[in-house]
């Protein structure tokens, strides 16, 4: 009877899902069909307002954090801070200097090294708490993060004319393998297998799951459905053409936007759904791009103790002496018998 | 503003680099142009409609030479019933000769590099 009953349920579920995958499904193809029903506004003015909010909103995010000071020097500290000349430093986990702190940033913006550092700690039978390295998601969010740069880069030739030689070199480079036609771009492959991945591990791990929220979600799947119509589009019969595409993306770019036929509607929910990453960008978690580079912990030399550094926010104090508080009962004092520190 | 020195830096490079195709077509002045193709029409009707060559022609290239040199036929059945040789240099090119005029308008265009002439011999154009 349980048996039956769980089977039930776990079915009711199945059909929840399945039912909410086919309404997005549904939703997804209208929206696309909207966005080529009004191409004035799906192709030229939400890009526009989109690209704006993306600029505007980072600019004025990271002047925000600006604005704010830091009252304490707090960088993380994960090796010998300079000390006696016979003790060896770490200069770049425990940077003294300017040039120090850039090594250590650059390393961790353009290698992860925190996140290579994960541990993981495990159960095993015993009971025994085993502490292992951890470098699945430090692989995963290197290989998601390069190959959508170069595919960003990529696309770099569809904004300019003529194409810089340097966009050129990159997808040959990418397309390296001459896999097919239209040629398969390696990032491709690797990006949709890291999203794959990243995606997974929020799923099935019972602890990532408690603690994901939807803004983990939406942007993660928002960039899986724009690699997925990206990719459609390059490898399948249901191709863009790509001279209209690129008409429409120059046009943007200078300023004298126009709207070529024969472009369908799959680019256009392509172009949506980009525009509502990069319009939702500087609300998001996503701000870590620049974030990055303002995180305390890690953008500061750890001179604490060297130099002098003064919180911002301290304002001149109106102290009371002991010599002024003295001076004011001095009377009171030595009629009981008090011996003042002045006598 | 704490930190002026390196923020404000910071935020230029990062809006010079995201506005890069705005001052780069600015820049060079070459955005309102376009491909113009331009074909010597021995023939009304190409293999296939236009619409299908637009964007397909590098698959159907693509099937011409595996079927031609993995399986000996050289005969295509278009859509519409027609029968074609399938030859790059002697089919394709019979109409569109002028690889400059016709092919790399696009090509270079959305900077595409195929590499049918790593086998194939470039026919001399007509000017």
């Amino acid at each position: 009877m349980n048996a039956l009953r769980s089977l039930f349920e776990s079915n009711k579920k199945a059909a929840i899902t399945s039912g909410v995958v086919i309404v997005v499904l549904l939703l997804l193809w209208a929206v696309g069909w909207l966005s080529f029903l009004c191409r004035g506004i799906f192709g030229v003015l939400i890009p526009y307002a989109a690209l704006a909010l993306f600029l505007g909103g980072i600019v004025y995010r990271v002047v925000q954090w600006a604005k704010s000071p830091e009252p304490f020097r707090i960088p993380t500290t994960c090796g010998q801070q300079k000390s006696l000349p016979w003790i060896k430093t770490n200069r770049l986990d425990c940077p003294e200097t300017g040039w120090g702190v850039f090594g250590r940033m650059a390393l961790e913006v353009l290698f992860f090294r925190s996140l290579f550092r994960n541990t993981k700690a495990e159960l095993k039978s015993g009971p025994r708490l085993v502490y292992g390295s951890e470098k699945y998601l430090w692989l995963g969010a290197l290989a998601f993060h390069w190959a959508f740069l170069i595919i960003v880069v990529r696309h770099l030739r569809f904004f300019t004319e003529p194409i810089p030689s340097f966009v050129q070199l990159l997808q040959s480079l990418d397309g390296f393998f001459q896999i097919g036609v239209p040629i398969l771009y390696m990032t491709d492959l690797i990006i949709l297998a890291a999203l794959t991945y990243l995606f997974l591990r929020r799923v099935l791990d019972p602890k990532m799951r408690y603690i994901s929220l939807p803004t983990d979600y939406f942007p993660l799947v928002l960039i899986i459905g724009i690699v997925l119509s990206g990719m459609l589009m390059r490898y399948t019969p249901v191709k863009a053409d790509l001279v209209g595409v690129k008409e429409l993306a120059v046009g943007l770019m200078s300023f004298h936007p126009r709207i070529p036929e024969g472009i369908g509607i799959l680019f256009y929910l392509h172009l949506l759904m980009v525009c509502v990453l990069i319009a939702y960008f500087p609300f998001s978690k996503l701000m870590h791009m620049a974030g990055i580079f303002l995180s305390p912990t890690r953008n500061m030399a750890n001179n604490n103790r060297k130099i002098r550094h003064v919180n911002p926010w301290n304002y001149p104090v109106k102290v009371h002496t002991y010599e002024e508080w003295e001076e004011e009962f001095k009377d009171k004092l030595k009629a009981s018998g008090y011996t003042l520190e002045k006598e | 503003m704490y930190d002026a020195g390196k923020i404000i830096p910071g935020l230029v490079i990062f809006l010079c680099l995201f506005t890069f195709p705005f001052w780069y077509n600015v820049a060079n002045g070459k955005a309102s142009q376009r491909p113009e193709l331009v074909i010597d029409a021995a023939e009304k009707q190409c293999v296939e409609s236009k619409e299908f060559m637009r964007i397909m022609h590098m698959d159907l290239l693509n099937q011409w030479r595996d079927e031609v040199v993995r399986n000996d036929n050289r005969v295509y059945l278009s859509t519409d019933g027609s029968k074609h040789t399938m030859s790059l240099s002697n089919t394709c090119m019979k109409c569109h000769a002028n690889r400059t005029q016709f092919c790399d308008q696009c090509h270079d265009y959305m900077g595409v590099t195929p590499y049918c002439w790593d086998c194939h011999i470039q026919p001399r154009e007509s000017k």
